[in-house]
């Protein structure tokens, strides 16, 4: 069983905001949901995924850009060539 | 290059941004009406997986199947709606409202890819392409009426395709018949360098209705609890159907089924948490508020951004991966997943192919399921081949209360030819 | 919140701290040379170009963008493996750390976690007590994050400017395990191990921002650490992020070994904490932020496959290491130790030798080693701005006879002060005729009285008589005064051998 507040902590590592109004049914579906889950308790975890398939790569040869009118094309907060984020502190 | 002009009603809401005029090329799909899904990049053209959040993106490069597609002469005419990124069986996911099913308005498509089957069921395009990740071609065919196939897990190059879950999900042909379907997967199959799971393995064929000796297994669990007893019945005339045109038709078993919906989701939802973080306001979608601290900004950003079965899907997925609750979820998931995976290399040593219904029920009637986790359950017989990567394909099969049902038919990795052969013999022997 | 932050309360009971011994471990990360980027085909040459200027759709994690792994990057990072004598693993995987962050092009970064590339290898330095074998708990590759500019300063700037130029940049991530027992030798390893990178030809130390450095570090009662593990009674540690520079690394420790060990004087309890190196003030300061409650969620990367490259790192024939190449200093080319030390400690600085060498390598290690070195450190300046070709012309000179050993040393500092106002320098021929620093040939016969050394020697003794007195009244110290006179007279140019037989001559007549 997972508490409102185990929701807000969850919801703060995805930086994901809940709505107060939506937490305690997002918090009742999210049990439901979790309570199937379960039945992955009785999966012995002997088997674990096995990739038939490795090592593709790609040899160290420089390929163009992306031109630069393009690179900033879908931001909105830009400046002198940089992206603008919120700040940090 | 020559073009086509498209008529852009759409009276069930198929349709994200159309053209009225799209631009086609000589090839093998010279001329044809095509329709892109929203959630596959095109260059030029707005693509916003059916969220807020990716509102006013438009890429700067095309999906490989698009450079296929385009390569191929085809006229794409415009972007499908969806569940947003995918996540629902309805498409009344989509930020951009509902789509309606053709067959009936007042019940759902399907999903994800719901736009892409109403587009085709419709007539407003001839083929469409879908991405299923747990059914998402094969259910809105079903529900519509269609034909769809996901393809072999690595079959068809996901470069460009924005991801929900990128170790179950392939991008594949819906069609009104088995024929086209088979025309697009030429197309679209091959060996891309830019997807490291990509496998050389292109596909050329011509559909083979023979399917005498053929061995058909059915799974009893995809008649069990859950399966609406019409749908069962009218997929047990089409695999008889398939029986008298001389396949040999012997029920199995496949035990992992009881793990695979969970398995499934846990796998699902914990990609999804980690390939929609980058969805934060700094390099496309609406810009995050530049007065708040970063936390804030992103928080408030994907508050508003992603809708409510998208914020669950990432929750959980959050939570399956979090310290403490990846041994008891991711990894256990994981392990199912290869039992999954085995039960089918079990199976197919003995059968071609692996049959039964695509869905349990009829399309639903449009705002009729609210609860995501009976919504969930609805995916239980099309996850399976995700878990597995194998290619599957629905096909019309009658109908159930006036409502279509579709026959879904399973192979062997890399034998989409034969699934689409099967198909091709019940499309052929409903006909006649 | 600087020095006594971290300190979590008081403990009551007395303890002698003479047994205490200094506990350090290393995370380093280093950019590998390649010519692209880990994981597209953007290039990796951005220092000097415009912001965003060398960035694709995988760099700014564009939707629908995938990942595609640069052999090379695999390969740089395997020869590190095998240099640092660790074992590769049949398979390996990159996974995904997820986390926010400005700087993250993808809301998460492509690192390696319980699958790294490369486990349990060791490296020997020189400790305090002799030779030193340092663990290497493991080895694995990531990518850089984007670079972030704050205008007016991090804590006053309203926003923060994106760059992506740098994400994407392949990382190294070396682990040791707390084997390190003080600052010095920590950096001694650093030393070791740059020297290792740069010798296997993936790394350039020289590029900016291409090492950075996490330390932990903390205070235990000697035997703690044992053979056996941790022992009980954890006094609690400080991992100092992001240092950025060698010097730094040393600074930062010897800085928490003095903060931690006054605490624990003080009879405080410290905390287990994350602190951050202020370079300019040469502090650690206590950053208590959400780091500590970090869960990254590391899953494996589903875009990527697996890795299995036993073979490939079977495969790889090693080039000289820093300890080969010493050992060959001493043989070949009969070095001292304390100069092939330094000679092999950097490898342009060992090629530089090895190209001016020449056939009189003993006084060339002493020119290289001692002379050029404390002149390149002096002018903050590295070894790759001289060029072997001039440098080996300097020395002939000197070995001629045509300049002294003094000439030699101020024509070497005219040539490198051209080199860093202008970039290019004269040729210490032309330096040497510009400072009039040939050295006097002594004329013989006739001429003798016109020759500048001996005027030179016979105006010396006329202006000292004390000192001409106190050489006869046998005082050696007197004739050294008169030979240092002859010299600043001469500027220098006068072969000490010619000085001391015209003045004993001088001397020698007034007898």
């Amino acid at each position: 069983m997972v508490s409102e507040r185990d929701v807000l902590h969850i919801a703060e590592l995805a930086d994901i905001g809940i709505d107060k109004e939506e937490l305690a049914e997002f918090t009742g579906r999210f049990n439901e949901i979790l309570d199937y889950f379960d039945i992955l308790d009785q999966v012995s975890a002997d088997e674990t995924r096995e990739s038939d398939r490795a090592n593709v790569f790609r040899e160290d040869v420089v390929e163009p850009p992306l031109p630069e009118e393009e690179v900033l094309a879908n931001s909105r907060e830009k400046e002198d060539g940089f992206f603008r984020a919120p700040r940090v502190m | 290059m020559a073009t086509i002009s498209f008529s852009q009603k759409d009276g069930h809401n198929a349709f994200i941004p159309t053209l009225s005029e799209a631009d086609t090329g000589p090839g093998a799909l010279s001329g044809i009406p095509l329709a892109g899904q929203d959630n596959i990049s095109t260059r030029g053209l707005p693509t916003t997986c059916g969220s807020r959040i990716l509102e006013g993106y438009v890429p700067p490069y095309d999906a490989h199947v698009v450079t296929l597609l385009k390569k191929a002469g085809a006229a794409i005419v415009g972007k499908t709606n969806m569940d947003e990124f995918g996540m629902g069986t309805t498409t009344e996911n989509s930020a951009f409202g509902p789509t309606k099913n053709p067959a009936d308005p007042s019940r759902v498509p399907g999903g994800s890819s719901g736009g892409s089957a109403a587009a085709v069921a419709s007539g407003m395009v001839r083929m469409a392409l879908g991405t299923d990740t747990g059914g998402s071609i094969r259910c809105p065919a079903a529900f519509c009426g269609i034909v769809g196939h996901k393809p072999t897990y690595g079959r068809v190059s996901r470069y460009g395709l924005i991801a929900y879950a990128n170790s179950l999900e392939q991008i594949g042909p819906m069609a009104r018949s088995v024929s086209d379907i088979s025309l697009l997967m030429e197309v679209l199959s091959g060996y891309d360098p830019r997807d490291s799971t990509s496998i050389n393995c292109p596909y050329s064929h011509i559909p083979d209705p023979e399917i005498r000796g053929l061995k058909i297994g059915v799974p009893e669990e995809y008649f069990g609890e859950g399966v609406d007893a019409k749908v069962a019945s009218v997929v047990w005339d089409g695999i008889t159907l398939l029986e008298r045109k001389g396949a040999e038709v012997i029920t199995c078993r496949i035990p992992s089924m009881v793990y695979a919906l969970a398995a499934y989701y846990v796998t699902c939802t914990s990609e999804a948490s980690s390939n929609l973080a980058r969805f934060d306001g700094v390099r496309y979608g609406p810009p995050a508020d530049p007065k708040l601290p970063w936390h804030d900004a992103f928080q408030q950003q994907r508050r508003h951004g992603f809708g409510i079965e998208v914020k669950r899907r990432i929750m959980l997925g959050t939570f399956a991966l979090s310290s403490g609750y990846y041994g008891k979820y991711y990894a256990k998931a994981q392990a199912a997943r290869q039992q999954v995976r085995n039960d089918f290399l079990r199976l197919f040593r003995t059968f071609d192919v692996i049959a039964g219904p695509t869905m349990p029920t009829v399309a639903f009637r449009l705002g009729e399921k609210t609860d995501p986790l009976s919504m969930y359950l609805s995916d239980i017989l099309t996850v399976p081949a995700n878990l597995a990567g194998i290619p599957a394909i629905s096909v019309p099969c009658g109908t159930s209360d006036g409502l279509p049902v579709g026959l879904q038919i399973m192979g062997p990795h890399f034998k989409d030819e034969r699934v689409i052969d099967v198909a091709y013999a019940f499309e052929q022997g409903v006909s006649r | 919140m600087t020095d006594t932050a971290g300190v979590a309360g008081q403990e009551s009971r007395s303890t002698d701290f003479s047994d205490d011994e200094v506990i350090i471990g290393l995370e380093i990360h280093c950019q590998l040379d390649t010519r692209t980027k880990l994981f597209c085909g953007c290039s990796t040459d951005y220092r000097d170009d415009r912001p965003n200027s060398h960035v694709c759709p995988v760099c700014l994690g564009l939707p629908g963008s995938l990942p595609r792994v640069n052999k090379k990057a695999i390969e740089f990072a395997l020869r590190v493996g095998k240099a640092l004598n660790c074992t590769v693993p049949d398979e390996s995987e990159f996974a995904r750390k997820n986390y926010f962050y400005p700087d993250l092009n993808k809301g998460f970064q492509i690192t390696q976690y319980d699958k790294p590339l490369a486990v349990k290898g060791y490296l020997d330095i020189e400790g305090e007590e002799g030779e030193k074998r340092i663990r290497i708990t493991r080895v694995h590759v990531e990518e850089d994050p984007g670079r972030l500019v704050h205008k007016g300063g991090a804590d006053r700037a309203k926003y923060t400017l994106v760059d992506y130029n740098r994400a994407g940049i392949p990382l190294i991530e070396i682990v040791t395990e707390p084997d390190l027992r003080s600052p010095k030798e920590a950096r001694r390893f650093l030393n070791k191990l740059r020297a290792t990178l740069e010798y296997l030809g993936v790394f350039d130390s020289e590029k900016e921002g291409s090492l950075r450095v996490d330390a932990n570090i903390s205070i235990q009662p000697k035997g703690w650490f044992g053979r056996e593990g941790r022992g009980k009674g954890d006094r609690g540690r400080a991992e100092v992020k992001n240092i950025s520079s060698y010097k730094g690394v040393e600074k930062a420790l010897t800085f928490e070994v003095t903060r931690q060990k006054n605490a624990l004087r003080r009879g405080q309890r410290l905390e287990t904490e994350t602190r951050h190196f202020v370079e300019t003030r040469g502090i650690t300061t206590s950053s208590r932020s959400k780091e500590m409650e970090q869960d990254y969620r590391y899953f494996p990367e589903p875009d990527l496959l697996p890795l299995r490259v036993c073979d490939l790192a079977a495969g790889i024939v090693l080039p000289e290491l820093p300890d080969a190449r010493r050992a060959r200093f001493l043989s070949e080319y009969g070095c001292s130790p304390i100069h092939a030390r330094t000679l092999t400690g950097d490898l342009r600085l060992a090629e530089f030798y090895e190209q001016v060498a020449g056939s009189d390598p003993i006084p060339a290690a002493t020119w290289v080693a001692d002379t050029l070195l404390g002149e390149l450190n002096y002018r903050d300046m590295t070894v790759s701005r001289v060029s072997p070709v001039w440098f080996r012309d300097l020395i002939l000179l000197v070995k001629e006879g045509s300049v002294t050993d003094k000439g030699g040393v101020e024509v070497l500092r005219s040539l490198l002060d051209q080199l860093r106002e202008s970039g290019s320098c004269e040729t210490p021929d032309q330096c040497v005729r510009r400072l009039g620093l040939k050295v006097l040939e002594r004329t013989g016969g006739a001429g003798e009285e016109q020759d500048p050394v001996t005027k030179a020697s016979r105006e010396a003794v006329a202006e000292h008589p004390q000192a001409v007195a106190d050489f006869h009244a046998g005082r050696k110290e007197a004739f050294n005064f008169l030979v240092g006179q002859v010299m600043k007279k001469t500027r220098g140019r006068a072969k000490p051998a010619d000085v001391n037989q015209i003045l004993l001559g001088i001397l020698g007549e007034e007898d």
